[in-house]
């Protein structure tokens, strides 16, 4: 492992009052890496990613993303990162072009880069067309790749996508993989929630988080190997067989 | 703070706000609503008093009497009855709210130097009403009688009086009205909006992912409100060109004045709307906290019943309600030519207010939990 | 348990469980009636009085002695014409009393602040029966008939009570109803073999219920605590309340097919009723004051006449047979907007 480390959290906790969400994770991502963060629902992904962005205080533990600490630099890692919500985050009532405008203005890109960028990004997209549609009224689809798009406009260092593509069929989640891919062709770090198992085979690495706590991680093929199953879905009911919270 | 982020957030809200299908019509049919229908409606004004009339006397004097009332600005006679229990039918069906009495004798009794009297009964319903209703009756009375025992060489000429009504002469109720009613614009437009607003981000879940950007705090809630004050700004400029075209009614003092008091309220529920906003995490949560609010200012800020009529406590829980200082700039400002320098009280309590819960807003907003 | 009782306990369970919604739903109507009850008041006591006198005599000072004595005044003492004018501009006095002494015969002049309207009107009268009282000595007994106490809070309780449940039935069953529709559950009920009028019915009857309480809460505060006396008429006010509150329902209800979103049923429960019925029912304001086209308007909204009714039962004591006019606008309206409201819903689907 000589690769630059873009991510490392070291006993990261998070509790709400008795309820530990998180309970001591530790873990590095590297560099260009597709990170996979699996859990059940309930089992602290999002709280836990919600730390790394600077949305919520940590407990307790302490980490580093692009190079700030996750405590006391929040805001600085704000300007090198990419965040896209499991809940559909872009203005309805702002038309595709008029989103990817505002996101990009306030990472600070120049007026023209965000012009160029876009018509590139529109094109590749085959977009062209949706560019004056409201978002609201765009397919679901479409609003995924939109969303992912305005949170890797300008090229942050890593980009957390909370269950991105909740919602949508097989095809088009393998549509907003390849972007991910493209993305992470060109040297981006993609930090990834997702309960589909599928999707889990597309990652370099993944972890599984059970009850807040990281109980396996390693590739696809090492975690196959190591509880001795075919696919990734008997891998995640052996290590999530012991739960306590209701999924 | 970062002026480039500022413009694509302002411009953002902009564009919503036109596209949004409730305010922009709401922006233009407000003032109009409320400027052009409450005037007509809140008047609290006593005229047209119905007066019942039983006069057992029957003579030169009760029926002056009964002439004199008729001519009072304030009453009309809806009837002469001969017995009181006629009289008091008009009363409960509303007719009339004041009865007067006149005994058997009435005028026979004068001249021979006895001093009968006069009965004024009040519907006591419509407290105000029936109480100045029955002091106009009364006095009506008493000048036909004063002139009536002039006339005859009885009795005491009545002292010389007259009463002088500055500020506004023709004692119309609307003039008292309209400059406090942009209280009720400013608050729906700097209050209620920007709270609807702010919420509703947080029920779509795209404060979230504004929260993970670089953007300020300040840059954030400054684009949410700058679009309202401009607004109410716009909104305050409407009303008094309303209140010019259509009542005839302009300011006495300087309409600079009336503008430092409109940016400080609006400074002020601006705040107080980003508070509830930052603690309500549903529409209709924030919604049932802001109803309570503009229930309590509009009630108890003395905008439709006077402050002064209230008993002390209550008085003095109004030196805590802001709209309070703010209706007392406006009808000062208005009728009275006050300055600035007269008011100083109100403005400064209004500044105290703006920077109390600005800062309030400010302690509540919460990036990071 | 039936299918119905069980919709009426999740309805229940639904309202009781957010603690804002009571706080709203309990709290404001006491809360309001309190203000009306003892804050809030259209009479005018406690006017502040000034006097301006060119040449003291025994007449003046007389005089003064008079108004310093009257409880209806605050009399802050006797100043200069300059003085007067100031305290009259910057709001700290209402009215000044100017005594003159020309050829030996006090006359008098009244400045008041005309700005309040209202004010001046009632410290013009005070000063003028106070100044006048011995002058020409006509004797008046006055008496005051229905309200001897002159409460305004006799005359706003029956305007608080036409709000509040147009604000809870109509205003929080539309929301609710509205609220089951975006999240979709009204479907679900509706798909399922319960009919259409059983979960209509289910859920306005805990909104009734509730209403029902808080009538009784506002009687008894207003017997108790307002002393409204209500030993006569108690039996025609429930009555008429109760139809209404039935009224209000079916407003909630025909709001509820007319909205789509919460906030939409918000603003039009709002717009079109609560402003109107604060403004135009004669709840602060008394109706023939207002223009002629807006007294006619008044007419289509509810809370007008249920206002007149209650005010007659409640404050003059009258007997049920004078207000069948009310009593009989109410029951069309209940029975006009109850049709429109079913036609809407059953064409919903």
């Amino acid at each position: 492992m000589n690769k630059e480390t873009v991510l490392s959290v070291k006993d990261l906790t998070k509790r709400f009052g008795n309820f530990t969400a998180v309970d001591r994770i530790t873990f590095q991502v590297m560099k260009g890496e597709i990170f996979g963060f699996l859990g059940a629902n309930g089992a602290g992904k999002t709280t836990a990613m919600r730390m790394l962005c600077g949305l919520s205080y940590p407990t307790s533990g302490s980490g580093t993303v692009a190079g700030y600490d996750i405590v006391r630099q929040a805001e600085e890692i704000k300007r090198h990162i990419g965040y896209m919500s499991q809940r559909f985050s872009l203005y309805e009532g702002l038309t595709v072009w008029e989103n990817l405008r505002l996101f990009a203005t306030i990472y600070g890109m120049p007026a023209r880069q965000i012009r160029e960028r876009s018509d590139e990004v529109f094109g590749a997209l085959g977009m062209k067309d949706m560019r004056n549609a409201l978002v609201k009224d765009i397919p679901l689809g479409w609003k995924q790749r939109l969303a992912f798009t305005a949170a890797t406009l300008h090229s942050p260092d890593i980009v957390f996508l909370d269950e991105p593509t909740g919602g949508v069929d097989p095809a088009t989640r393998r549509k907003f993989w390849e972007m991910i891919y493209k993305a992470s062709s060109e040297g981006m770090t993609v930090f990834v929630t997702t309960h589909y198992l599928d999707e889990a085979e597309y990652c370099n690495r993944i972890s599984i988080m059970v009850d807040g706590q990281i109980k396996a991680l390693d590739t696809p093929a090492g975690l196959k190997e190591e509880y001795h199953a075919t696919t990734m879905d008997e891998v995640f009911r052996t290590v999530a067989r012991n739960a306590k919270r209701p999924g | 703070m970062n002026a480039r982020t500022l413009t694509a957030l302002l411009r953002k809200e902009l564009l919503m706000m036109k596209r949004n299908p409730i305010v922009p019509r709401l922006i233009v049919a407000m003032p109009v609503l409320v400027m052009l229908i409450i005037p007509l409606v809140a008047t609290l004004d006593v005229k047209d008093v119905g007066v019942a009339v039983v006069d057992n006397d029957r003579t030169e004097l009760s029926r002056r009497m009964v002439a004199d009332m008729e001519a009072s600005e304030y009453l009309h006679i809806t009837g002469c009855y001969a017995r009181h229990d006629e009289a008091l039918r008009q009363m409960e069906n509303g007719r009339a709210d004041v009865i007067v009495s006149i005994p058997e004798d009435y005028q026979k009794d004068w001249t021979s130097g006895k001093k009968p009297r006069l009965a004024v009964e009040a519907n006591g319903v419509d407290a105000m009403k029936g109480t100045l209703g029955a002091q106009y009756a009364a006095r009506a009375a008493a000048r036909s009688l004063t002139q009536w025992q002039a006339e005859r060489g009885i009795g005491l000429p009545a002292a010389e009086s007259n009463t002088m009504n500055l500020y506004n002469p023709t004692l119309n109720f609307r003039n008292y009205m309209i400059p406090a009613l942009m209280v009720v614009l400013l608050i729906i437009v700097c209050g209620f909006l920007p709270t609807l607003n702010l919420v509703g981000e947080k029920e779509a879940g795209t404060i979230e992912a504004m929260n993970v950007t670089p953007v300020g705090k300040l840059e954030f809630v400054l684009s949410k409100l700058i679009p309202y004050w401009a607004v109410g700004l716009l909104i305050v400029t409407v009303g008094m060109l309303i209140g010019w075209l259509v009542y005839g009614l302009v300011p006495e003092g300087s309409v600079g004045s009336i503008y430092l008091a409109a940016i400080l309220f609006s400074l002020v529920m601006s705040g107080l709307g980003v508070a509830i906003a930052n603690r309500s995490a549903t529409i209709l949560q924030s919604i049932f906290v802001m109803f309570a609010f503009i229930v309590v200012f509009q009630l108890m800020g003395g905008l439709f019943t006077p402050i002064a009529s209230m008993p002390r406590w209550a008085q003095g829980i109004t030196y805590a309600l802001p709209p309070r200082y703010f209706i007392e700039i406006m009808r000062a400002v208005y009728l009275k030519g006050a300055t600035p320098a007269d008011l100083a009280v109100q403005y400064v309590a209004l500044a105290g207010f703006a920077l109390l819960l600005s800062l309030a807003a400010a302690a509540t907003y919460r990036r990071r939990d | 348990m039936s299918i119905f009782q069980s919709l009426i306990k999740k309805e229940m369970l639904h309202l009781l469980r957010d603690f804002r919604t009571i706080l709203v739903v309990l709290v404001m109507p006491v809360t309001l009636l309190l203000l009306f009850g003892f804050a809030i008041s259209t009479e005018v006591n406690n006017v502040r009085i000034v006097a301006v006198v060119e040449q003291h005599t025994d007449e003046t000072k007389e005089m003064l002695e008079r108004f310093r004595n009257n409880p209806s005044f605050t009399f802050e003492g006797t100043v200069s014409p300059g003085e007067a004018e100031r305290l009259l501009r910057k709001g700290e006095a209402d009215a000044a009393i100017v005594f003159r002494t020309k050829n030996g015969r006090l006359s008098h002049q009244i400045v008041a602040d005309a700005s309040n309207t209202t004010m001046a009107q009632t410290a013009t009268a005070y000063l003028e029966s106070v100044a006048n009282s011995n002058a020409a000595g006509v004797p008046i007994v006055s008496r005051t008939l229905y309200n001897p106490q002159l409460k305004s809070a006799y005359n706003f309780v029956p305007g608080i009570m036409g709000m509040i449940f147009i604000l809870i039935c109509a205003m929080m069953t539309s929301v609710s109803i509205v609220s089951e529709k975006e999240t979709g559950t009204m479907d679900l009920l509706l798909v399922s073999p319960v009919r259409p009028g059983t979960i209509i019915l289910g859920k306005l009857v805990p909104y009734f219920l509730l209403s029902c309480i808080i009538l009784a809460l506002m009687l008894t505060l207003g017997y108790t605590v307002l002393e409204i006396p209500l030993s006569a008429s108690v039996i025609p006010v429930i009555g008429i309340s109760l139809l209404y509150i039935v009224l209000a329902l079916a407003l909630g209800l025909l709001i509820s097919t007319l909205a789509s979103t919460q906030v939409a049923a918000l603003l039009v429960s709002g717009v079109m009723f609560m402003l109107p019925v604060v403004l135009l029912s004669g709840m602060i304001f008394p109706v023939e004051n207002m223009p002629r086209a807006l007294q006619w308007f008044s007419c289509i909204i509810p809370a007008r006449w249920y206002i007149e009714a209650v005010r007659v039962l409640m404050i003059q004591q009258l007997p049920a047979s004078s207000v069948r006019a009310e009593i009989l606008v109410l029951a069309g309206m209940t029975l006009v907007v109850l049709a429109l409201a079913i036609k809407k819903f059953h064409a919903k689907r």
